[in-house]
């Protein structure tokens, strides 16, 4: 399997045998990862679940961008984002970003780096679905703006 | 020139469609979004100056100013909220 790898699936995903995958090559001193999770506070207080939207075609463009422009910041071995699309319920992973590198720093850097990048570039959209079956789009959030903006 | 429009997420709820093919002589985006306001309804809300949404060209982000050609993929929607 390519050493970077972007998936858009309903299916999730086993972050442990990911995490292990990145982590095969000799050259690995460091993998970082990341989990976004549907919690039960967002923009409603009850949310039971979440459905993500997204647009098919400039999704995977947008993130394989996104993983070109952390290559081209940092020396990564391997890095993966796998993005879930369609219903999930509280309490289920939604996104996993995973790292590798020679060493701590750019693995660190370039994770927080694709998730900043992913949540305010990437055409993805969030409906929040309470628990009484009442939805909303979720709203986008200028700190999101404010942490991919301290990149630049 | 046929044109097809995708709308996403709010906007697709707004319009009541996620896809149409339109015939238009719109030589830009900015003009292509003027002619959709004329529409009224919530065309002309959702699409008002001063509200917030994006637009892409081809799967590209584009501004008012980019150029439309026969066949271009316009896809309208609501800033991202993913991750």
């Amino acid at each position: 399997m390519d050493a970077f790898t972007i998936r858009v699936d309903a299916a999730t995903f086993d972050a442990g045998q990911e995490i292990a995958r990145l982590s095969a090559d000799p050259g690995v001193g460091a993998v970082v990862s990341f989990v976004g999770v549907v919690r039960r506070h967002g923009d409603g207080d009850n949310v039971a679940a979440l459905e993500l939207e997204h647009y098919p075609g400039m999704t995977e463009k947008s993130l394989a961008a996104i993983v070109a422009e952390a290559r081209a910041r940092w020396p990564l071995s391997a890095a993966l984002i796998h993005h879930r699309v369609g219903r999930m319920a509280l309490g289920e992973p939604i996104v996993l970003v995973v790292t590798a590198s020679a060493h701590r720093a750019a693995a660190f850097a370039a994770c927080e780096f694709l998730m900043d990048f992913l949540k305010t570039q990437a055409p993805f959209w969030k409906k929040e679905i309470d628990a009484d079956g009442h939805s909303r789009w979720v709203e986008a959030k200028s700190s999101d703006e404010g942490a991919a903006g301290r990149w630049q | 020139m046929k044109l097809n429009l995708l709308y996403f997420a709010r906007l697709k709820d707004a319009f009541g469609r996620d896809h149409e093919t339109l015939e238009s002589d719109a030589a830009s985006v900015g003009a292509l979004l003027a002619e959709l306001r004329a529409r009224g309804g919530a065309w002309a809300d959702e699409l008002a100056e001063g509200r917030v949404f994006r637009v892409a060209l081809n799967q590209e982000l584009a501004t008012v100013d980019s150029g439309l050609a026969a066949g271009d993929e316009v896809a309208i929607f609501p800033p991202v909220t993913g991750g």
